[in-house]
């Protein structure tokens, strides 16, 4: 029994249904009890998608469990298929029918419907979403696909993209982009938007592009073993990825690399004097392992920020991380404990999260600013505009929405400058925020509370012994901007007990200050 | 000032054959209730055991991601709970017991069943009493189920107030019980109203505290604020307390017909209520009336979600000039629907249960004006041209008593007018 308050991914019958909803002409036929229709609400307002998942519940209830639970399955596959006559169809349990043993695979045989019947075996105890996910789209390609011969022109599969999934529709659009730029044209993209028989012809492509490895990794060996078809390795979020990506291709399909990037603004953007504050920002990233590899990359080599912290929810991309985390000197968290997550952040104190919309929330409570770089996320991160992460207008589109949430350049040096000016102050935030200013009452820094900001109490434990923050220190802290105050406070103690000092003063905040500089 | 309703229908759907068909229910367990209930009562902590499942539904159902550390959690068995590797009760205890270490705020603790913990049959009644004894006097332990198999939506309300009746110490005391989790707001407004008459002592179920509680006996008199507390309605009749059946307070109607009733009850006179009434009377049906322009000879269709449904169409067809065409509720108890049933005119096609596609081919055959529905059918609805409204606001928003009456109004008034205000056509 594990205690959870908030969850990273559903269970995996909800990864199931991110591959039904993605899909056309397929029909998912789930043994489930009544509640559990609740997941239709994360597809059609979330994702505000204008149709209702392709999922037929039985929504069984308790005076049912006495009877025979098997025949309510058997009538709701009959009339699902009369009533949406798909071209196949998938079936299975969620958690509480996995319980009650009705086999929905051997009961959908039985029932001798003219189209596929795919059993998924998805053990909701010990699997989630991304599992689940990925066994689906793996099972539909095995039940489906079949080895074919390869097309004249050099064509590939766009693998991965599902219902629900963060960006997915923009980065079709993306990569497709990149391919052609290269002549080589997409054979089939799946799950999503793909019908069982666009599937079925997944073999003629040459190649498979594996856009997400978390819902296609299983897919994407399975063709390669089966259909003789490899895969791309680099997912193309970022420059430098896009760049690696280009070339991963071009020797895939035995051609020259060609990446258009009269489009591409990142690197300018970096570059230009007004981005010289971003310089060493430390950030934390947390989310789906590949999102998060790919950022931290993106993160350290084209914004110039330092890292200081990563981790991941998905065990199935812990030893991914691992290696990830150890090329940048930094300890991977692999958790799906939000609250372990929390913890990190508040003892890392970085100036900015790169999270899903959990850190959001963390970064909320704690003052940090955050930008989403992975699932899950919430409705606005479902915008009407087309908003990639992949390819060159990925990379434009992460650097607007990463320094989006920062205090401007030229605002931040404002800030460290009058840092007592009744408008330039702490708490009037970001200008280009929506909020409203609070203007600070002339006089009232002298006599406001110490520490009424702070996260922690004015003395921290360190793991050897107790450090206390002097007031005259901890009143120099406060004048300290709150975007690079928690920088400051985390520096100041580590140099404190680096050096078997217990009691901070304005003299030790300087040296510290001093040793940090850069 | 009664005189001013219609009169009411000379045939009620009180006895209108109710339409059952049995097919795919699109609604809420009852676990949805917690995001309510843990707001309400401020020093309890709900301990959901069951999946993640049950997890990811109360974190997704409400978007309800704004609490850093909520008041509700869940205990998600895993495979070695299921395999009987490890003794669930004693996985349980030791859940519980880090949770109250870290929470010393908590003063009741409720244990909520769900699906799977139903189907394996885990005894959350035994564990809780085993916890009360272990944690008294600082924190009560009680249980109840919120699962899909035996509850649908606002029913996890009812189970939990239900689950509370049976701990309230004994009392001979004529008092009036009020008995829903409502907004802080509009409970306050009922009291001040009945108060304001001389009635009194109130009382509320659930109270905000624990240590807030009263007694129960055969001199309680109770009235329901819900129409979907019939589990808690009959665990009050054992307690030998008395019902006040009367329709629902939505509107100014339902208000006012909620209010005498009580009243009735308690020898208010008729002065002294036209006294207190008479100004909030005003207001609500000046802002009922404004409210509902936009409604007027327009037709409605209810799918089953809330509970709210039947007391609804009252409210819409008797004050805002609407025609209900269907109205589906999860199920229809009798004692306590009746009142609203009566004075709904006999007409719409009463259903209870539901077949989610057949329902759906009905629907989109009437054609309605507007269509009330739950958040999985509300925008497929939109995308085929039907203007809904989407029934969770109605448990989220403050719509009881005369002060909101407009506000309720303006909750089904506003997508029928948003539809009118979007003009994407080119100007010419």
């Amino acid at each position: 029994m594990k205690l959870t308050v908030w969850t990273y991914e559903g269970p995996p019958h909800v990864g199931a249904m991110r591959v039904a909803t993605g899909m056309t002409g397929l029909h998912y036929v789930l043994h489930a009890p009544q509640g559990d229709t609740y997941a239709d609400l994360l597809f059609t307002m979330i994702e505000r998608r204008n149709h209702r998942p392709p999922v037929t519940y039985t929504t069984f209830q308790a005076r049912d469990l006495g009877a025979d639970t098997a025949y309510l399955f058997k009538d709701a596959a009959t009339a699902a298929y009369e009533r949406f006559k798909p071209e196949a169809m998938i079936v299975g349990a969620s958690c509480t029918a996995e319980l009650i043993q009705d086999d929905p695979g051997g009961l959908a045989e039985t029932l001798g419907l003219p189209i596929p019947a795919i059993p998924l075996e998805l053990p909701s105890y010990q699997r989630k979403e991304n599992f689940g996910a990925d066994e689906t789209f793996f099972q539909i390609v095995r039940h489906l696909a079949k080895p074919m011969e390869k097309t004249a022109r050099v064509t590939a599969n766009l693998i991965g993209p599902t219902g629900l999934g963060f960006r997915h529709r923009d980065d079709i659009v993306e990569v497709t982009g990149l391919l052609m730029d290269m002549g080589i044209e997409v054979n089939v993209v799946a799950p999503m938007p793909a019908s069982p028989s666009e599937i079925a012809k997944m073999g003629q492509a040459h190649f498979n592009v594996l856009m997400y490895p978390e819902t296609a990794e299983t897919a994407a060996r399975y063709m390669e073993r089966e259909f003789g078809q490899p895969y791309t390795k680099t997912v193309p979020i970022g420059v430098g990825a896009t760049r690696d990506f280009v070339a991963e291709v071009a020797k895939l399909a035995g051609i020259e690399p060609v990446l258009d990037e009269s489009r591409l603004r990142l690197p300018w953007y970096s570059a230009s004097v007004d981005s010289t504050y971003l310089t060493g920002k430390r950030v934390f990233l947390f989310g789906d392992g590949t999102h998060v590899a790919a950022c931290a990359r993106i993160a350290r080599d084209e914004m110039g920020f330092e890292v200081v912290g990563m981790g991941c929810y998905n065990r199935e991309q812990a030893r991914m991380l691992r290696s990830v985390a150890k090329e940048f000197g930094v300890e991977p968290l692999i958790t799906d404990d939000y609250l372990e997550v929390e913890r990190r952040i508040e003892e890392l104190a970085p100036e900015l999260i790169l999270g899903t919309q959990m850190e959001r929330h963390i970064g909320k409570r704690l003052g940090i600013p955050c930008a989403v770089i992975s699932a899950p996320v919430h409705v606005q991160d479902f915008p009407a505009r087309y908003s990639p992460q992949m390819g060159i207008e990925g990379a434009n589109v992460i650097f607007d929405t990463w320094v989006h949430p920062l205090v401007m350049g030229l605002e931040e040096h404002l800030l460290t400058m009058f840092r007592e000016d009744f408008e330039f102050h702490d708490d009037a935030g970001a200008s280009h925020h929506g909020h409203k200013a609070k203007p600070r009452e002339i006089g009232a820094l002298e006599t406001a509370e110490p520490e009424t900001d702070l996260a922690q109490s004015a003395s921290v434990n360190t793991d050897a012994f107790e450090i206390v923050w002097l007031p005259a220190a901890e009143k120099e802290l406060k004048k300290i901007p709150f975007f690079v105050r928690g920088k400051a406070k985390r520096n100041t103690e580590t140099f404190a007990s680096e050096r078997g000092v217990s009691e901070i003063s304005v003299d030790t905040l300087y040296e510290a200050k001093a040793h940090y500089a850069r | 000032m009664t005189e001013q309703f219609a009169p009411p229908p000379s045939r009620g759907c009180s006895n209108t054959p109710v339409l059952k068909q049995r097919g795919q229910h699109e609604v809420f367990c009852g676990l949805t209730g917690i995001i309510w209930l843990h707001r309400k009562m401020q020093d309890a902590f709900f301990l959901v055991v069951g999946s993640r499942t049950c997890a990811h539904l109360l974190q997704s159902a409400a978007g309800v991601m704004i609490f850093a550390e909520p008041r509700f959690a869940t205990a998600i068995l895993e495979e070695t709970d299921l395999a009987g590797m490890a003794d669930a009760q004693r996985e349980l205890d030791r859940v519980v017991s880090e949770l109250l270490a870290r929470r010393p705020d908590i003063k009741q603790l409720f244990l909520v069943g769900s699906c799977p913990s139903e189907v394996i049959k885990l005894d959350l009644a035994k564990a809780a009493e085993r916890m009360s004894a272990q944690f008294a006097p600082n924190v009560r332990v009680l249980s109840y189920s919120g699962s899909g198999i035996e509850t649908t939506f606002t029913q996890g309300e009812d189970a939990c107030l239900a689950a509370m009746v049976p701990v309230l110490p004994e009392t001979d005391t004529r008092e009036l019980l009020l008995v829903g989790a409502l907004p802080d707001v509009v409970e306050e407004q009922a009291i001040g109203l009945l108060e304001a008459m001389g009635i009194g002592p109130i009382r509320v179920l659930p109270a905000s505290r624990v240590n807030d509680e009263y007694g129960i006996g055969a001199n309680t008199l109770y009235a329901l604020t819900q129409p979907f507390l019939t589990d808690t309605h009959e665990a009050l009749q054992r307690r030998g307390a008395n019902h006040i059946a009367a329709p629902f307070p939505f509107g100014e109607e339902g208000t006012t017909q909620w209010l005498r009733t009580i009243a009735d009850q308690f020898g208010v006179s008729d002065a002294k209520f036209a006294e207190v009434t008479e100004a909030p009377r005003a207001r609500a049906r000046k802002a009922v009336s404004q409210a509902s322009e936009a409604l007027k000879g327009k037709t409605v269709f209810f799918f089953p979600d809330s509970q709210l449904e039947i007391p609804l169409a009252r409210f819409l067809t008797r004050e805002c000039g609407m025609e209900a065409i269907e109205v589906g509720a999860p199920f229809i108890h009798k004692a306590v629907m009746t009142p609203d049933l009566n004075l709904l005119a006999e007409g719409p096609v009463i259903a209870e249960g539901q077949d989610v596609d057949k329902q759906l081919d009905r629907c989109r055959a009437a054609a309605p004006d507007l269509t009330v529905c739950g958040l999985g059918l509300a925008n497929p609805l939109e995308a085929d041209g039907l203007t809904t409204k989407w029934a969770i606001e109605l448990v989220f928003t403050p719509v009881h008593f005369y002060e909101q009456a407009g506000d309720l109004a303006g909750l089904f008034s506003r997508p029928v007018r948003r539809r009118d205000l979007l003009k994407l056509e080119a100007a010419e």
